[in-house]
């Protein structure tokens, strides 16, 4: 392997190609990565500027900003651009730049599948976008795009959604393959399973729920398509179909889908903290087993968001119990954090912030899910804001809180150059209150029985929704701060060394403070591996 | 490139094989085996209110003074242009004897009009044990302009079923075809 890499390379060698075209034709993994995190920024301002939309109108009671139906149209969009668009895209890019590194490879073994991966998602962002400006515009049936409402009754456009959701799946499928095959096949020879660190664990694990779930998703959106132009009827009951069952592939999906966008994350928190207290992970491999039986609980669930489509007392039953066995791992990983921060020499650097709110925010987010687990409750929960309320706690406290810690953490590592830390606190203090004023009130909306996905809402809600929006848009602000910080790192951050954090440990520390261009053509040796070991 | 034919040589046929195959069989789970292994199940469970059928009229042990009332319900899809209801809203049924009732529908266009009826039974748990020996929803129904006619169902509430369900609906939704 040494041998045929050092006469592997082009004129690549030293450096990437200068001008655009860098960027179009790279098949190195930074780059790649670095596009996937641009792209998912832009894609979390776009579908931000829709939840504005969605909070202005939610402001106070009554119709003041938009009509019902375009209303319908951003809380779609924004699910979708923010699921797709945002959170996916965050987390394949920060694969791709860390995996290789963390694994001691050169590169993904893919290079250029990785690039087609990539450069699928602006056209498939693109044509979703363009539906807006269709006639009967955007999908507005959300993003869950129940039969019949995204077939019988959806406007001309919703195909061109579908092919966009086709080519979403078709670049998270190459993704998945990729990650895998760099995994399996790239990883330095000396590195067994059980030494990875758990940011490429949760990411293979993620890419094996991947390669099961998106499938399943072409699977409906393509039922959904022969439905609409080509007379089948998967979905509509007149030919014997059923839109029910609609529902059970969609979440058949779906509930693997939030594990894809948290895994991950679970990742990069066990890496973070570890690393701010400085002591090694507690319970390494309990969270490898952890995350496994997550994923694999994680296809057998799915009807716990149909326990009102008139199930069988035993499904729902079984279903509730189900559900309720997914807090089991979850709390194993809860608890192994903790326990790594006990009697730890902790510091409170940005990162570590950012991780220490995951943990209280995400499992406040978890408690809900259990709540609306139970079968009989869920019938006072289902489709109120209180499910609202559950879904943005786990994900933007959880998923995007993650990908911003993970961004802080390693930004030294990709720039060579350190972020202006107090910027970075006053914007985690500002982050962290808004968004509580933003979601938590939304906890109280439900439980008193508001609807979710409506633009207009009895009196009795107004206060709430009036703290809520402001919440939001302070929360929305805090963005421009964030790029700000980015952006200032990049131009003006001080010089770091190469680990630059005090505890870190990891294969991508031993890199250049600035990770060079082509890493890791020799691989680590054993020794190496083993000193940077995060976990005893 | 030098790297990535040393990369493809890494990754072993019989790998990739199952690295393009998984999502391949996955897409073809969702659309060719989930759909009929869900109507089979929903047969087998009388899950979503399915009913089942029985070919002959088959001999039940009758408890005399066990009665269920069975109520009668009619839909029809918008812009279904033809008006539907039961004959009679209700009937004492006793488990395990065969009853027969119709309901009634009348076009009221000047066009033939082709439909078919989508049955239904709550509570679930009663679906399994309501079965019917002849129904207008085994087959599409024509209707010629202004046509009325009556359809008629012979049916059975099983003994088996739960005791404690006193009170059974059946419920039809007539759908338009479009030949
Ligand atoms: C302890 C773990 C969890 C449990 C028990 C749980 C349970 C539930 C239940 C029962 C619902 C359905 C509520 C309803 O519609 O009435 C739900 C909705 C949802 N959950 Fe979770 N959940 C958990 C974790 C997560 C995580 C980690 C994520 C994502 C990262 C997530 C994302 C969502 C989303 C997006 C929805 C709403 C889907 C929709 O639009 O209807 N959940 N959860
Ligand atoms: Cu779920």
């Amino acid at each position: 392997m040494t041998t045929a890499t050092a006469t592997s390379h082009d004129d690549h060698h030293h450096g990437p190609e200068k001008g655009i075209m860098r960027w179009v034709k790279t098949t190195n993994h930074k780059d790649i990565g670095t596009l996937y995190l641009w792209f998912a920024f832009a894609m979390l301002l776009v579908g931000g500027a829709m939840a504005m939309g969605i909070r202005m109108e939610l402001l106070q009671p009554g119709m003041q900003v938009m009509d019902p139906h375009f209303f319908n149209q951003l809380t779609t969009m924004h699910g979708l651009i923010m699921v797709f668009g945002a959170i996916m895209p965050a987390m394949v890019g920060l694969g791709n730049w860390l995996i290789p590194m963390m694994v001691g490879a050169p590169d993904m073994a893919l290079p250029r599948m990785n690039n087609w991966s990539f450069w699928i998602l602006p056209f498939a962002g693109g044509i979703l976008m363009s539906t807006f400006f269709m006639d009967g515009g955007a999908p507005a049936f959300g993003w869950t795009f129940y039969a019949p409402l995204s077939t019988t009754f959806a406007p001309d456009s919703t195909d061109f959604f579908i092919f966009a959701v086709h080519l979403l799946g078709f670049s998270s499928i190459m993704g998945a393959i990729n990650i895998i095959a760099t995994v399996i096949n790239m990883r330095a020879p000396e590195m067994k399973l059980m030494d990875m660190p758990l940011f490429v664990w949760t990411w293979l694990i993620t890419s094996f729920l991947l390669i099961g779930a998106m499938p399943v998703l072409a699977g409906a959106v393509t039922m959904m398509l022969t439905d609409r132009n080509f007379g089948t009827a998967f979905f509509d009951a007149t030919g014997g179909g059923d839109p029910v069952m609609f529902q059970h592939i969609f979440w058949f999906f779906g509930h693997p889908e939030v594990y894809i966008m948290i895994l991950p994350a679970f990742g990069i928190i066990s890496h973070i903290i570890p690393t701010f207290s400085r002591k090694p992970l507690f319970g390494y491999s309990s969270m490898v087993y952890a995350t496994a039986s997550i994923a694999f609980l994680s296809y057998i669930v799915w009807a716990h968001h149909m326990f009102l489509t008139g199930m069988p007392v035993a499904g729902e039953l079984y279903f509730m119990y189900a559900t309720m066995m997914i807090a089991v791992p979850t709390g194993v990983k809860v608890f192994n954090w903790v326990s790594t921060m006990w009697k730890g020499s902790m510091t409170f650097e940005t990162p570590m912030l950012w991780a220490l709110s995951f943990v209280i925010l995400f499992t406040i987010g978890g408690f809900s899910g259990l709540m609306l687990g139970i079968a009989p409750a869920d019938i006072q929960y289902h489709d109120t804001y209180f499910v609202v309320a559950h879904f943005h706690y786990v994900l933007v406290t959880g998923a995007l809180w993650a990908i911003i810690a993970a961004t802080l953490y390693w930004l030294p590592k990709w720039t060579g150059k350190m972020y202006n830390e107090s910027l970075a606190k006053v914007h985690f203090w500002w982050a962290v209150i808004s968004v509580n004023v933003l979601f938590f009130p939304q906890h109280f909306l439900g439980l008193a029985g508001m609807p979710r996905r409506i633009p207009d809402y009895s009196l009795q809600f107004a206060d709430f929704n009036l703290i809520s929006s402001l919440g939001g848009f302070a929360f929305g602000a805090s963005f421009i701060l964030l790029a700000y910080i980015v952006v200032d790192c990049i131009r003006n951050g001080k010089p770091v060394d190469a680990r630059p954090w005090d505890g870190a440990k990891g294969l991508e520390w031993t890199l250049s403070a600035k990770a060079d261009y082509h890493t890791f053509n020799t691989p680590p040796s054993r020794e190496l591996i083993e000193n940077e070991s995060q976990h005893s | 490139m030098v790297t990535d034919m040393k990369q493809n040589n890494k990754i072993t046929k019989g790998f990739w094989i199952k690295l393009v195959s998984a999502p391949i069989l996955m897409f073809v789970f969702a659309v060719f085996i989930m759909p009929p292994i869900y109507d089979v199940f929903c047969e087998i469970t009388g899950f979503n209110g399915t009913t089942g059928r029985v070919e002959a009229e088959q001999q039940y042990e009758v408890e005399e003074e066990r009665k269920v009332e069975v109520s009668f319900f009619a839909m029809t899809m918008p812009g279904f242009p033809v008006q539907f209801g039961p004959k009679v809203n209700s009937m004492q049924v006793v488990p395990g004897k065969f009853y027969t009732t119709s309901y009634i529908a009348k076009n009221n266009t000047d066009k033939e009009v082709i439909g078919q009826a989508i049955p239904s039974v709550a509570p679930t748990d009663a679906a399994l044990y309501f079965k019917k020996l002849e129904c207008f929803c085994f087959n599409r129904q024509v209707f010629k302009p202004h046509e009325e006619i009556e359809m008629s169902l012979r049916f059975v509430v099983e003994p088996e079923m739960d005791e404690r369900i006193k009170d059974v609906s059946l419920s039809y939704n007539f759908f338009k075809l479009e030949s």
